[in-house]
């Protein structure tokens, strides 16, 4: 299963090689042309011939991880974050180090603990990776710095309609842009597998550069805190009632006419359709909107539970009224699309 | 003899990796006894249990025949569904000293009327503000996640139904084991090689393997079988804190040194003795482990049952203790099982005599 | 049912050590209904009814919180230590009494800080001038209770001390319905608030096959409270977990059963905190299966406790059969 599969591959920021190497291979019976640019984007291309308008889809290669920072002396393993994660997450788990080696974080255990300790988290520095090894010297020889270290999970079913797994940031988006690839179109599609998107939007904002398209949306997994006593108004997002449509975030105040449009192709198809409540987190139209002269752009993310960590759910109804948006919003592209507030034109 | 070492470390290392991700939380043990006596009625002569869940397997010596009790436990620390929210997310408490700070971004299993998968979730990183990731996430304040409607959970799921943290065993450098719950399961594989070795060496007393229940909640397993059996000496077996970098200053012992003899009050000297010397005679490694008061084991609760039974302590050095990636090495676990077999084959006939103070 | 004995129960002198009178009162109680009694050397009331198949405990706590007297001082005010788990914050303002009925106020010294509340800033004020005044009504070492007088409305009850005199209630109602053929005793425990100490003794001496407490519990149905899933009015609790004890798989099962087959409202009962004497007797020897039936109660350990009268009437069904089932478990 391709969700599976994107799920499962190790890539973070600066060593996406595995999800570009296997994204590679997917798509080369569906498109015209797939390219590596100078940063590693993938880039995959249909109807270059066609005329315009030319539509961009993007979504993110990178998932969050560990990045080795320092061997002590006896041989464990200190780490930074690579993208945003929350060190409390870290403690008690396994980690994947390179192909056959596997490492913990554990923590000192409870009976050593004063109370005061239980009650604060562990920081970053606090934090290392026991490999089993006995001594600085083997350590080194199995482990770099600068190796990456990864989440252990399974994608597999979870409850009722419900995937769980590593990654689905933005793995699920990764997924969806194949399918969509697959699809037939009459103008000219470029789909961008950006990179280091989880450290600064850096990938879109070249591939954006040299693209230059004149339509841009992207294809995200999104926070959903949609769980127990959390009040509605802290949701931002909720799972199972379609994909969720940007407003604002820290990167990029979305257009109200794009906005409006995507809202009523949605309703004329009965698409379910919700709106991403909330202000916080940036994505890859933040760099994407502001390229050159400015590229029209909205952001349709599927909801996310536990993003950035260990384990996150999706529901697959949300991804498939994706996918459904996505490519009744490609079937009825307007003819102009000017977004300037201060135009006449309607969309 | 290297083809026959490695027979040994490759069945030991599968029954830990069998009990390791076997589910049984303290009062709830049934699934890790069945494990236990199967695997026991190959290398005994009988197995029974007791109305707490005790399972005992006993190997008849053929001499003068004290008995000599060996425990360990075969409880693991867990959770317990304490409130189902109409949203159908799964309020729990604990089942022995888990530390909350190993729960966050975690997958669990419910032990419902079925097995139901379950995430202990967290907030993501934009949600949150420095002051909120200084302070450790409190267990009320976290919920299971199952992804079923709350009518749905009613039908598999009730209020008392235990969890138990999903994980599987992981093999690390130099036969360094992870996995959870090795606290103490690795005791009951301990067992295992002394009764195999036991086989290949003569022993006048009868060895009773008893796998206890309930040790993390107050050693009450220990409690009531060291009543039944009312042992001449008894040899308990659990782990101890091996060091890592953030307990400089708690502890001395280390992974791959040898299993650790404690000494103190809890302990008899003789057989603090007995064990130290039987470590030179063979050969084997061994630490040791001065501990001024209560061992917080098993042997606790058996040296004052009934008038009182001579105890000794041997631990397993472990990291991370009670988180559910304990690490240990296996060959101190194979180690601590040759050390047992050789200190009992080698204990005289005349018990009294050794242990007289 | 009639609660008039409840209100009885509650109402008498019996802090943890002293608990003649509660002894004595339900013994007058339960004479027509058993073949032998007798107290032990702590004072545990063991109430025999004779019968073959198992021996049942059933065991319900006689002794309630209270207050010890440590010190007389010139003045006549009175220094205490708890008897119990008695929580300092709920002391001030109350009203205690001694055996002989003298009623005292407890109050707190003038703090420099909030944080400064500790017992040792708590004084008992029984309106004497003196010390020897004082001593002629109270001496060092005479316990007290707490005042709390029995309040009943439809469904519910008000008291002082229904943990656990409903828990000795539901007890004698149960031996007076019970056609049970085994062999039971209903041992009315001593001491159980201090540690659960009559329980032990009484249990090793009786050996039984299985073993049942009647207890209170806490509830989750008030304002932010702790999440937990009990309820006033939604029948009577089965103990799953409290710190002296994690019921077996099969005592719950047995109960549980027993009552969905007989329609007997209950509910699965966690408490993250807190004992019963269930919890000294499964470990008694070799270990007795046990099991605990908790009335849930708002309030425990203060004056005014409040139960619902549905729930105690639902504990005293599921009592009697299970005390008629064959018990095989």
């Amino acid at each position: 299963m391709l969700l599976k599969t994107l799920s499962e591959l190790n890539g973070t920021s600066g060593a996406e090689g595995s999800v570009r190497d296997f994204l590679r291979q997917q798509l080369k019976p569906f498109v015209d042309t797939l390219v590596v640019d100078k940063m590693g984007n993938l880039i995959a291309t249909k109807n270059a011939h066609l005329p315009g308008p030319k539509i961009m889809l993007s979504a993110h290669m990178d998932e969050v991880a560990l990045m080795i920072t320092d061997i002590t002396s006896d041989g464990f393993l200190k780490f930074q974050p690579v993208g945003g994660i929350d060190a409390r997450i870290l403690v008690s788990k396994p980690i994947q180090m390179n192909e056959a080696l596997i490492g913990v974080i554990g923590s000192k255990a409870i009976h050593l603990q004063k109370s005061s300790e239980r009650q604060k988290s562990l920081t970053f520095d606090q934090l290392y990776i026991d490999i089993g090894a006995k001594c600085k010297e083997e350590a080194t020889s199995k482990v770099k710095l600068g190796d990456y270290a990864y989440f252990m999970t399974k994608c597999e079913p979870f409850g009722e309609g419900l995937y769980k797994g590593k990654a689905f940031d933005d793995r699920v988006g990764c997924a969806l842009l194949v399918e969509l690839l697959k699809q037939d179109y009459a103008f000219p599609l470029v789909a961008a597998f950006t990179v280091q998107e989880e450290v600064g939007l850096r990938g879109a904002k070249i591939a954006a550069y040299h693209v230059a398209p004149d339509f841009a949306i992207v294809l995200e997994g999104t926070v959903a805190a949609d769980v127990s006593d959390r009040e509605e108004d802290g949701w931002v997002t909720e799972l199972g009632k379609g994909p969720a449509c940007s407003l604002l975030d820290r990167t990029t105040l979305y257009s109200p006419k794009l906005i409006q449009w995507v809202v009523d192709i949605a309703r004329g198809k009965g698409i379910p359709l919700q709106f991403r409540r909330g202000a916080s987190g940036g994505n890859d139209a933040g760099s994407i909107h502001v390229s050159k002269a400015g590229i029209p752009t909205v952001v349709l993310s599927v909801p996310c539970r536990y993003i950035h960590s260990f384990v996150s759910v999706i529901s697959e109804h949300d991804y498939t009224a994706c996918f459904n948006l996505v490519a009744a919003l490609l079937a009825n592209l307007p003819r102009k699309l000017s977004i300037n507030p201060m135009g006449e034109e309607e969309l | 003899m290297n083809g026959l070492i490695n027979t040994q470390k490759q069945s030991a290392s599968e029954f830990l990796s069998l009990l390791s991700t076997s589910s049984g939380v303290s009062g709830h043990e049934s699934s890790i006894a069945s494990l236990v006596t199967e695997r026991f009625k190959t290398i005994t002569d009988e197995v029974n249990c007791d109305t707490f869940g005790n399972v005992y397997a006993l190997k008849k010596g053929n001499g003068q025949r004290a008995k000599l009790m060996l425990t360990a436990h075969m409880d693991e620390i867990g959770l317990m569904v304490n409130k189902i929210d109409p949203r159908g997310f799964l309020s729990f408490t604990s089942l022995g000293g888990i530390d909350q700070r190993t729960l966050l971004s975690q997958e669990v299993l419910v032990h419902g009327r079925q097995t139901i998968p379950g995430i202990i979730g967290s907030l993501p990183p934009h949600l949150l503000q420095n002051r909120d990731t200084n302070q450790a996430v409190k267990m009320e304040g976290m919920t299971i996640d199952v992804g079923l409607s709350f009518e749905k959970i009613k039908e598999v799921i009730q209020i008392g139904d235990v969890i138990t943290l999903r994980r599987d065993t992981y093999p690390l450098l130099n036969n360094v084991i992870a996995g959870k719950s090795l606290d103490d399961r690795a005791g009951v594989v301990v067992m295992m090689v002394c009764l195999e070795e036991l086989t290949h060496l003569k022993h006048s007393h009868d060895v009773i393997a008893v796998a206890t229940t309930q040790e993390e909640v107050g050693v009450r397993g220990a409690f009531t079988s060291a009543y039944t059996l009312n042992p001449d000496l008894a040899v308990a077996i659990d782990v101890t804190h091996a060091s890592t970098p953030d307990t400089k200053g708690q502890t001395t012992l280390d992974l791959g040194k040898g299993p650790a003899v404690a000494l103190g009050p809890n302990i008899h000297p003789a057989i603090y003795r007995h064990f130290t010397e039987t470590a030179q005679e063979h050969r084997l490694p061994i630490q040791l482990e001065p501990i001024p008061g209560a061992t917080g084991t098993d042997a606790w609760a058996i040296q004052v049952s009934r008038a009182g039974i001579p105890t000794g302590l041997l631990s397993i050095p472990l990291r991370y203790m009670h988180t559910s990636v304990e690490t240990l090495d296996l060959q101190d676990v194979l180690n601590s099982g040759k050390l047992l077999a050789h200190f009992i084959s080698s204990l005289p006939d005349d018990l009294e005599e050794f242990l007289c103070y | 049912m009639d609660f008039k004995l409840l209100e009885q129960l509650t109402q008498l002198f019996g802090p943890s050590g002293s608990e003649e009178r509660v002894a004595e009162f339900i013994s007058a109680q339960v004479r027509p209904y058993c073949d032998n009694l007798t107290s032990d050397t702590l004072g545990n009331l063991i109430v025999h009814r004779h019968g073959t198949g198992k021996r049942i405990m059933i065991a319900a706590h006689m002794d309630e919180i209270g207050l010890m007297i440590t010190h007389i001082n010139k003045e006549g005010f009175l220094r205490f230590t708890p008897l119990g788990g008695v929580r300092i914050q709920n002391l001030i303002g109350q009203r205690v009494q001694f055996a002989q009925g003298r009623i005292g106020t407890i109050w707190v010294e003038k703090l420099d800080r909030p944080t400064d509340f500790k017992l040792d800033k708590l004084y008992l004020d029984i309106g004497v001038s003196s010390r020897e005044e004082a001593e002629q009504f109270v001496h060092i070492g005479e316990p007290a209770v707490f005042v709390g007088n029995f309040a009943e409305s439809e469904s519910r009850i008000i008291s002082k001390a229904l943990d656990d005199r409903v828990g000795c209630f539901v007890a004698i109602e149960a031996l007076r319905r019970t056609k049970s053929t085994h062999e039971l005793a209903f041992v009315f425990t001593v001491q159980e608030e201090i540690g659960t100490r009559g329980a032990l003794t009484a249990a090793y001496a009786l050996e039984p096959d299985l073993a049942i407490a009647v207890d209170v519990t806490a509830t989750g149905d008030t304002p932010k409270a702790h999440p937990m899933s009990v309820e006033l009015g939604k029948g009577v609790g089965i103990k799953v977990l409290d710190h002296s004890m994690v019921t077996s798989p099969q005592i719950k099962r047995w109960m549980a059963d027993v009552a969905a087959d007989r329609k007997i409202p209950f509910q699965w009962e966690v408490l993250e905190y807190g004992g019963t004497d269930s919890g000294a007797i499964h470990l008694s020897r070799g270990g007795v299966p046990s099991g605990v039936l908790s009335i849930p109660t708002r309030y425990v350990h203060s004056p005014a406790e409040m139960l619902d009268k549905h729930d105690v009437e639902a504990a005293v069904e599921l009592l009697v059969v299970l005390l008629e089932s064959n018990a095989e478990l």
